[in-house]
């Protein structure tokens, strides 16, 4: 398999996961919205834990995007702090 | 249940619009140059119809994934010195503490208009003076020519990085530098006490980093993700305990802003790092134009000041508009470097 199909699997993979939890959160956004405001016990935590898987599914969704359209780092001849990062 | 604190708001297709937006050219100056977006999302929200501090809030939620997933791109890089970014922000949480206790008595004491005056005057004061500091530094590597050349280390960096107290000297292994936990404290703490005021604290801790303690240009922006993921979280879970966090709000700003987040994380490997300098002074000298602007405003509020209604209104709008194209401004410069890099790689 080629390297771009494979990046097209991950991104569709990604983009996928990314997309579900954007359509759960506006599918049952009163009831997320009455949850997620609550302050007692634990529910404090969820925004945070929400905050948390959608960087994951949407931040690995976008640096596929990134990657595929051909917009990479170029990290051979950048110099830190007397050390080459790569 | 406990009630909610939050009032339903409902989403128009062009407040979805506006957050994508505004949060993709704020995350593409993060990635870049460590911090921003919030001085306009804020009070975007706000005329959205949003409460302030609902708003605060929900920019708080989206801006501490923004800044991991930011910190982890560049640190793939060899961007970030975790250390010294868990150090400052440290000092950074208390000074945030206490500048959020500053903030509280001076709007007891003056009201609103009094609070906003001195938010106002920090934005004008802290930025014309650091701003400036940042752009004369840039100008003069752009007179000297040598824009790919190694950064210098500014005197004051010499000296602090000279000064040796038994006991509290720090080894920044990635900043390649040496420094007490004296000077890392403070500059902290200020960091922590800008963020409380005008929720922009990158814009003291990262010249700091590079001026006061000699960390390159590069080590500061992406290490300033790190402090911005720790003020970002401890921010978030104080709003949600009292349930402010409008957690749609906060998702929908973070869609936009992880792509540009990573954007601009990349475009810090094609450009010289004197292009972060001009970038961050001048977003930081138009953000000082625009509150400069309401100042008569405020002053006007608290009875010391004659102005008129039209004239106080057209100065907000004016101030607002300004605070748009301080984010704009900064997209281009990033993005037109990054083309020019693009191209020299690529030829």
């Amino acid at each position: 398999m080629s390297n771009t199909r494979k990046l097209l699997g991950k991104l569709t993979a990604s983009g996928t996961a990314s997309g579900l939890c954007y359509a759960g959160l506006f599918a049952y956004e009163i009831e997320i919205m009455a949850t997620f405001t609550r302050t007692d016990g634990l529910y404090p935590l969820l925004p945070v834990a929400a905050a948390l898987v959608f960087s994951f599914a949407h931040g690995a969704f976008t640096a596929y995007f990134w990657e595929l359209v051909g917009i990479r780092a170029r990290l051979s001849l950048r110099r830190t702090s007397g050390q080459i990062a790569e | 249940m406990e009630p909610s604190a939050v009032e339903f708001l409902e989403l128009g297709s062009q407040h979805v619009v506006f957050l994508l937006v505004v949060g993709f050219v704020g995350g593409l100056v993060s990635g870049f140059i460590g911090s921003g977006g919030a001085f306009v999302l804020t009070p975007g929200m706000m005329s959205m119809g949003v409460p302030g501090v609902i708003a605060v809030a929900s920019n708080l939620c989206h801006k501490f994934p923004k800044a991991l997933v930011g910190a982890y791109t560049r640190y793939r890089f060899g961007h970030v010195d975790i250390k010294l970014g868990l150090v400052m922000a440290v000092s950074a949480a208390a000074g945030m503490w206490i500048g959020a206790g500053i903030q509280q008595s001076v709007r007891e004491r003056f009201g609103e208009s009094g609070s906003n005056l001195y938010v106002s005057l920090a934005f004008v004061v802290v930025l014309t003076t650091v701003g400036g500091f940042v752009l004369r530094d840039a100008w003069n590597i752009y007179r000297s020519g040598r824009m790919d050349a190694e950064e210098r280390t500014s005197r004051l960096a010499k000296w602090v990085q000279s000064v040796e107290i038994p006991g509290t000297m720090i080894h920044f292994r990635t900043a390649g530098i040496r420094v007490s936990a004296l000077f890392t404290l403070p500059l902290g703490f200020a960091t922590g006490l800008l963020a409380s005021m005008i929720a922009v604290g990158g814009f003291v801790g990262v010249p700091g980093m590079m001026y006061v303690l000699g960390a390159p240009a590069l080590i500061a922006t992406a290490t300033e993700l790190v402090i911005a993921f720790v003020m970002g979280l401890g921010g978030t879970l104080k709003f949600a305990m009292a349930g402010m966090v409008d957690i749609r709000l906060a998702m929908i700003i973070l869609a936009g802003s992880l792509f540009g987040v990573q954007l601009g994380a990349i475009g810090t490997t094609f450009v010289p790092p004197y292009v972060i300098k001009v970038v961050m002074a001048a977003i930081m000298l138009i953000v000082a134009v625009s509150r400069a602007l309401v100042v008569p405003v405020y002053l006007a509020e608290l009875g010391l000041f004659g102005l008129s209604q039209p004239v106080a209104s057209m100065l907000k709008t004016a101030s607002f508009a300004l605070m748009v194209a301080s984010l704009a401004v900064g997209a281009v410069i990033i993005i037109g470097a990054m083309v020019r890099g693009y191209r020299t790689a690529a030829s």
